[in-house]
């Protein structure tokens, strides 16, 4: 009999090694791609249904997903490019439709610049996709609040960004991912904005569940080399957060204390 | 007075904003900074979009015009060789485009309401959307309710160039037609926008007024419709004038180095905003400009109506006052050389799209096809 190992992921009624989630943009060629993945040591991969092909021709000028072995990797269809709740169910039930697994990571920005979510939808669209049976993972900004709705609707986690998407500046949110981290139920994948894998470390020392990867891997001299530094960092980060990490002071601790002379008496 | 060096480092560092920095970024002080310009302006491109470039066609519906512009081809008072496709002959066109791997399909029409009529263009996009992804329109400025159609239809995108933002050279440039309404026609993305349309395409056709101005001007337009359009994905492109029926020559120079200025300037201060390149410019400066700041490119692009299969060869005639004019019939030693429909203005890098694509990748980006499905939108 085996017993669940508390230092694995569990999303959706299914368990993961790996605390590190990926994405396939930006990358330079899908074989430069593909071997960043492995060296990730992820086990989830989201794919932009947009660039996929799901007609089922295998068109050859559409072909990321057959960079991604199914057999390696749980593929996560994402909704970007969808504006509102409508067209992210869609695509959800299209991706479904074409034989993807029936999980979700639910991206609804109607403002292509900062590709910030839109919380109203985001929520309409995850009660809907929840009743569906999709296992639904939002990408929201670091809201508690909305966090909290949307666990109430079901979804399998909550993706809070850490910063803008693909702006590299870290945990620009960290006071609000702690609010949100305490309170969740469900697991707390910090999505977008890490740039280095300090910041993956930060995440998960913060106590975050696992963070997902994309531009600062897949845009940089080496991503297969940068990948491994992430996968390094988000198990080290997961380390320090389940052994417990120092607290924090102002002040500097002696490690011969002042009034140590009171207890020798 | 003229930008110092000291404030180009200011607009390099970010501590200047908005059209401050553009203008010192497109100093001449600038100029001489070349190299770091594009450096930066390089690292914000693949931060933001990544190593990818885009790829996409132009389809040539019709070369039926009712305006005169000094620049182009297809003025209406050009004797020009002309042609409208037949639905039919537009489906065989984006199969041989499709076939070569296109997924983006700009479809471009003279302004012309008889022949290019908004049902001709609606049933267009019905008979294309099954075989094309994402379909983009460049075709002759309509009121908002009018575009609704062609949103439901299937197109998602919509380019309209001011070609000038200088109300006299724009004056003098148009000189019949309704193209002639400067306003009207800079109005045109909003009411796109107010239809529906995800992606707007902005820009000027450099070489009628000063570069520079020129530049200063399309960034004010961009950044206004980046404010009000909020939810449109914004494109620029900075076409150079080419030879055309007509022989216009450029007012204004606007050289290479020019050119990677602005690109640069534009990244720098819009670091959001894709910037695409035509197969108006040669192929040695294309490949120079993959890794500047460039998101999407054009390749084995023909601009004559029915070039990528010699579709509507049989109906090619003269246009005069809105009436066609039958062609006199070859002469028998003609006969082994079929007439084409004459193109907007000359290509200059021929490759096919299979050889750009292998060009991108050995600059070490991925071209990309597809970027868009269109299932995301809801047809009727």
């Amino acid at each position: 009999m085996t017993t669940e190992d508390a230092s694995r992921l569990s999303i959706g009624g299914r368990s993961f090694g790996s605390r590190l989630l990926a994405g396939t943009g930006k990358f330079a060629s899908p074989e430069l791609m593909s071997d960043a993945l492995k060296a990730s040591g992820c086990e989830i991969v989201t794919v932009a249904l947009r660039r996929a092909d799901l007609s089922g021709s295998h068109d050859p000028f559409a072909n990321i997903l057959e960079w991604i072995d199914p057999k390696n990797y749980l593929i996560l269809p994402n909704t970007s490019g969808a504006m509102d709740a409508e067209e992210a169910i869609r695509l959800a039930r299209l991706a479904e439709a074409a034989g993807l697994p029936k999980w979700v990571k639910l991206e609804i920005h109607p403002d292509p610049r900062y590709l910030l979510p839109d919380p109203v939808e985001t929520l309409k669209a995850a009660e809907m996709l929840v009743k569906e049976g999709f296992v639904v993972l939002p990408y929201i900004n670091a809201d508690p609040v909305l966090a909290r709705r949307l666990q109430d609707v079901g979804t399998a986690t909550v993706m809070p960004l850490g910063s803008p998407i693909g702006s590299n500046q870290g945990l620009v949110t960290r006071d609000q991912l702690r609010i949100i981290i305490e309170q969740a139920e469900v697991p707390v994948v910090v999505d977008a904005g890490i740039g280095a894998p300090s910041h993956a470390a930060e995440a998960m020392e913060l106590g975050a569940d696992a963070v997902l990867i994309n531009t600062a891997m897949a845009v940089c001299q080496d991503p297969v080399r940068m990948a491994k530094a992430f996968r390094m960092a988000v198990e080290s980060g997961r380390e320090a957060f389940e052994v417990g990490v120092g607290h924090r002071s102002q002040t500097a601790r002696p490690t011969s204390p002042l009034t140590a002379f009171l207890e020798a008496s | 007075m003229a930008t110092t060096s000291s404030q180009v480092d200011m607009a390099l560092a970010g501590s200047l904003r908005g059209l401050d920095r553009l203008t010192a970024l497109l100093s001449p002080a600038a100029s001489k900074r070349l190299e770091e310009l594009g450096q930066l302006s390089q690292a914000i491109t693949q931060q933001r979009f990544g190593k990818v470039i885009r790829l996409f066609a132009p389809l040539y519906l019709s070369n039926e015009c009712i305006n005169n512009c000094a620049y182009c081809g297809f003025s209406r008072d050009n004797p020009i060789l002309r042609v409208t496709l037949e639905e039919k002959e537009v489906q065989q066109e984006a199969q041989a485009l499709a076939d070569q791997g296109f997924r983006h399909i700009l479809l471009v029409a003279g302004e012309h309401p008889k022949f290019v009529s908004n049902g001709y263009l609606e049933a267009c996009i019905r008979r294309l959307a099954p075989l094309v992804p994402s379909l983009s329109l460049e075709v002759g400025p309509m009121e908002q309710a009018d575009y609704q159609p062609l949103v439901r239809a299937g197109a998602e995108g919509l380019v309209v160039y001011q070609e000038t933002y200088d109300t006299d050279v724009y004056q003098a440039m148009h000189t019949a037609g309704p193209k002639k309404d400067f306003d009207w026609r800079l109005d045109t993305p909003e009411r796109a926008y107010g239809a529906g349309f995800r992606r707007l395409g902005i820009g000027a056709l450099f070489g009628l007024a000063d570069w520079r101005v020129e530049a200063i001007s399309l960034a004010a337009h961009t950044d206004y419709l980046l404010r009000k359009c909020w939810k449109s994905q914004i494109t620029v492109s900075f076409p150079r004038l080419r030879p055309c029926a007509g022989a216009f020559e450029p007012m204004t120079a606007f050289d290479d180095r020019s050119l990677v200025q602005l690109i640069a300037a534009f990244r720098i201060c819009f670091p959001d905003v894709g910037q695409v390149l035509s197969t108006r410019e040669p192929a040695s400066l294309r490949d120079g400009l993959i890794p500047l700041g460039i998101t999407t490119m054009s390749a084995g692009s023909h601009t004559e109506p029915g070039g990528y299969t010699g579709a509507g060869q049989s109906n090619l005639h003269q246009t005069t006052k809105g009436r066609i004019q039958a062609l006199e019939p070859l002469a028998d030693s003609d006969q082994l050389k079929p007439r084409q429909a004459t193109g907007q203005f000359d290509i200059a890098d021929h490759r096919s799209p299979a050889e750009m694509a292998e060009v991108i990748r050995s600059s070490g980006y991925e071209p990309v096809w597809k970027d868009w499905d269109a299932a995301i939108l809801k047809h009727e």
